[in-house]
């Protein structure tokens, strides 16, 4: 029964390095999902297409508010990266909670805009301009709102897994997390600011 | 209010008792759930089920359990054959047959979607299970947990579009399900979105399986086993799952969408109020022109295995092999339009798709020339496996011409949407995909079970599948070629008939070697002492997976190995000619780390299956349950970080020394 420590300090070490490839590659995939509804997005508010356009509804202070929400939200998430490295789990989860605030903002002005959108008559089902918005921009604020739950999920998670195991789930949720801003750059590009041109 | 709450749209009429063949099957597999359920428990098999399979992560496991979903579906699937080719010999003229219009649209969507989703998807992904961790020399996939769940959200995706049998209806919208028709206001009923859901749900499976096999295939090879050293199937893997991983979220789009324009009353792809249908047509064939390289690349890898195998001798054309794999792999992104030249792209663009779609059959060609050589001046064995292998070479050489000359735009404006097109794909899915698959089924199957397959069975299934194939697909080339559309269930014009009598009758043939293969299958199993496979290679092979026992041990290796070679188990055997017996290496054994079994697979994957009804019925309540319980079970599962145990080097030694002691007692080496 002679357990070869450093063999299996090898397994575990691999299996670190395996995990977050494999983590990249789903990054990589929900990436072309993006991409595709991005492409739907271009097609259907094509010059000509049906429907006012979203130009007249826009309030483009309110999206700016949300960009800054949202990348500041990712800033303090990598300062709870930094401070996971010095194994102080208070810090870390107060960092969250504070990437957590943020990121609900976004969500919450986000949600708002919807609203008022959907009340001023650009209603999702108006027309195949207004639905490829709401579907692409709801998609992504989807997203987000999973990455949220997870945050909240990681933060009551935190005092009672591993280090190493935190570390490296931490680690997948600021994957998540830098990929949604990716995205987010994207959307304020071709969706709001192409839009109000 | 309450009712409506838990059932949502569902009601007692959407059980179709008027529809007495509908009836009729449906109790039949109500029948067969029974029947098992009823022998699980009079074997008392209920423990060792729920604690050696359904819990399993042993990818070995999975992958026999994903082989009986596919096996349980070919049969699922091929009643429908049954009943159109039925259909078309006697609906001519002033005779309608028995089948309504509307019941008939739903046989040839079910089909289609059964056909590849859930028969040659699992089919292959059996094949992968059970031969790929063993191929590269590694003790399980890189997420065995994944990849349970990835086979439960299969079967439950199955079981869904299962269900639209007898509750409710399955959509009649074709495989693909383009709108308009698939819209809401032409298809009202709940068929499009068992179809939306069914597919959602295993095409997550999928495309967590495809994730899991790349990251395998880059990360867990054994020491030595540089990327050109990797056998062919496992070449062919990589490529159709990274296939997988490119193509499968787009179908997760565009059925998504589509769900937000039958249930948000959105405008995707609606003809009105800027809609665009074609926007489907293209989104689904992004994903569906690389789905069918998906199908077909492990079958060629398949093919690559057993024709050096059976040959005794090295593959022929090794590196072009590969290069052919991964041109095919790139290109097969550049032809989509070719599904729909008659869109009106202009001659520009569908010049070029055409071109790009010809360009395919270089590489392909590549790849059979490669196999014959490899048989030239080989010493063949034809075993059923090779047998497969040689109708799959004149068959899908025939259905790459036709595919080729579809290619030419004009000559697809002809044949676009008849029977020449049903005679083709049929003609590379059945004799590319499914042959491959039938070849791998028996050339992997002692590697599974520990027995090999009785091989006058197989011979007499395979000839009648080869007759039938032919007797079925031929005649639809010809009246294809003359303007018989497909999916027509009543034509006026009795000058067809006599060609699709001889069509059913082909399905006749199908449906014989089908009964053969299952005789095959208890013949075998009433015989597997007989058959019992030993030494674990009862081909001869050449790579890793043969040189540890059959059915393989739960840990794979004993001592992971170290390759310096291709076909290194055969440059093992060479090295020690003479006494043919494989020697241990080293009588060291250490402790393994092996993933524990867990349910966390089967029930997220159940809670999703609740969800999927729940969204196809629009309840409020179950749905609830389904997102809840499968995002609680989810949770839970993360907290649970003791994930693998240690087997003990005592367990690992008697097993390794008992199957040499099988070596060494087996009376055939």
């Amino acid at each position: 029964m002679s357990h070869d420590l450093a063999l299996a300090e090898h397994q575990h070490a691999e299996s670190a390095s395996i995990d977050v490839f494999g983590f990249w590659l789903y990054i990589m995939t929900d990436c072309i999902l993006f991409g595709c509804l991005f492409a739907s997005f271009l097609v259907l508010n094509l010059p000509g297409a049906a429907g006012p356009d979203l130009k007249s509804y826009l309030n483009l202070r309110d999206v700016l508010l949300e960009t800054f929400l949202l990348l500041i939200s990712n800033f303090v998430f990598g300062l709870a990266i930094l401070s996971s490295y010095k194994n102080s789990v208070k810090k870390v989860q107060g960092w969250l909670a504070l990437s957590f605030l943020l990121g609900a903002s976004f969500v919450f002005l986000e949600l708002r805009e919807f609203a008022q959108l959907a009340q001023e008559g650009f209603r999702w089902d108006l027309s195949g301009k207004a639905s490829s918005f709401f579907a692409l921009v709801g998609t992504h604020g989807f997203h987000v709102s999973c990455g949220l739950f997870w945050i909240a999920v990681m933060i009551c998670q935190l005092p009672f897994i591993q280090t190493d195991i935190a570390q490296r789930r931490l680690t997948y949720l600021g994957l998540f997390w830098n990929f949604l801003d990716i995205v987010w750059i994207f959307v304020f590009t071709l969706v709001y600011l192409t839009g109000a041109l | 209010m309450l009712r409506e709450l838990f059932f949502g749209k569902l009601t007692w009429e959407a059980i179709p008792y008027h529809s007495p063949i509908i009836m009729g099957a449906g109790l039949f597999m109500v029948a067969v759930v029974i029947i098992t359920l009823g022998l699980i428990t009079y074997f008392k098999f209920w423990t060792p089920l729920w604690k050696e399979w359904i819990t399993s992560v042993d990818h070995k496991k999975i992958g026999i359990m994903y082989l009986i979903l596919s096996g349980v579906m070919l049969l699922r699937g091929f009643s429908d054959v049954v009943l159109m080719r039925s259909q078309q010999a006697l609906a001519a003229g002033s005779q309608l047959g028995y089948l309504p219009p509307e019941h008939y649209d739903q046989i040839f969507s079910a089909h289609g979607v059964i056909m590849i989703f859930f028969v040659v998807m699992p089919m292959m992904f059996a094949l992968l299970n059970i031969a790929l961790p063993l191929q590269i020399g590694a003790r399980d996939v890189a997420y065995p947990f994944l990849n349970s769940l990835s086979f439960w959200l299969t079967f439950v995706g199955a079981m869904l579009c299962n269900a639209s049998l007898v509750i409710g209806d399955f959509s009649n919208a074709g495989w693909t399900a383009y709108p308009p028709l698939s819209e809401m206001y032409y298809s009202p009923s709940v068929g499009v979105d068992y179809y939306i859901w069914s597919l959602q749900i295993a095409g997550i499976g999928t495309l967590l399986a495809g994730i899991n096999f790349i990251v395998t295939i880059l990360k867990m090879r054994c020491q030595g086993m540089t990327l050109m050293r990797m056998p062919i199937f496992v070449w062919s893997a990589l490529c159709s799952m990274i296939l997988v991983a490119l193509a499968f979220p787009v179908l997760t789009v565009t059925l998504g969408l589509l769900f937000l324009d039958r249930s948000f009353g959105m405008h995707f792809f609606t003809d009105f109020s800027g809609g665009n249908p074609m926007m489907y047509i293209n989104l689904i064939w992004i994903w569906g022109h690389p789905e069918v390289y998906i199908l077909i690349l492990p079958a060629f890898g398949v093919f690559s295995e057993v024709v050096a195998t059976f040959s005794q001798k090295a593959l022929f054309g090794y590196v072009t092999m590969v290069f052919a794999l991964v041109i095919i792999t790139f290109l097969s992104f550049l032809v989509w339009l070719h599904h729909f030249f008659t869109m009106g792209a202009g001659a520009n663009v569908n010049a070029f798709f055409g071109l790009a779609t010809m360009v395919i059959a270089i590489p392909t060609g590549v790849k059979v020339f490669n196999w014959l050589f490899t048989m030239y001046q080989g010493r063949i064995v034809l075993a059923t496996p090779m047998l497969w292998v040689a109708a799959f070479f004149t068959t899908f050489a025939i259905g790459g011409m036709t595919g080729v000359m579809m290619a030419v735009p004009p000559v697809d404006f002809q044949v676009h949407n008849t029977l020449f097109l049903v005679a083709h794909f049929h003609n590379v899915l059945i004799g590319g995909a499914l042959f491959g698959y039938f070849a791998g089924v028996i050339y992997w199957f002692p590697k599974a079970f520990g027995f090999r397959l009785n091989e006058t069975w197989g011979k007499w299934a395979f000839a009648c599948w080869i007759i039938g194939f032919y007797l079925a697909f031929m005649p639809l080339y010809v009246i294809g070629l003359d303007g018989f559309m497909r999916r027509v269930n009543h034509y006026a014009n009795e000058v067809y008939q006599p060609y699709l009598i001889m069509a059913a009758i082909g399905a006749l043939f199908v449906l014989f070697g089908v009964l053969f293969q299952i005789g095959q299958l208890i013949v075998s199993i009433r015989q597997r002492h007989l058959l019992a496979d030993h030494t674990g290679d009862p081909w001869n092979g050449r790579t890793l997976e043969w040189s540890i026992s059959s059915p393989a041990p739960l840990y794979n290796f004993a001592h992971i190995p170290a390759v310096a070679d291709r076909d290194s188990f055969w440059g093992f055997k060479e090295s020690h000619l003479g006494d043919g017996r494989i020697h241990p290496r080293e009588l060291r054994y250490v402790d393994i780390l092996l993933p524990k079994n867990t349910p966390a697979g089967f029930v997220i994957a159940m809670f999703t299956g609740i969800l999927g009804f729940a969204l196809v019925w629009e309840m409020p309540i179950p749905g609830a349950i389904g997102l809840i319980g499968a995002i609680a079970t989810m949770i839970l599962k993360t907290l649970d970080t003791h994930t693998e145990y240690y087997l003990d080097a005592e367990t690992v030694k008697q097993t390794e020394l008992s199957h040499l002691r099988e070596i060494l007692q087996c009376p055939t080496t």
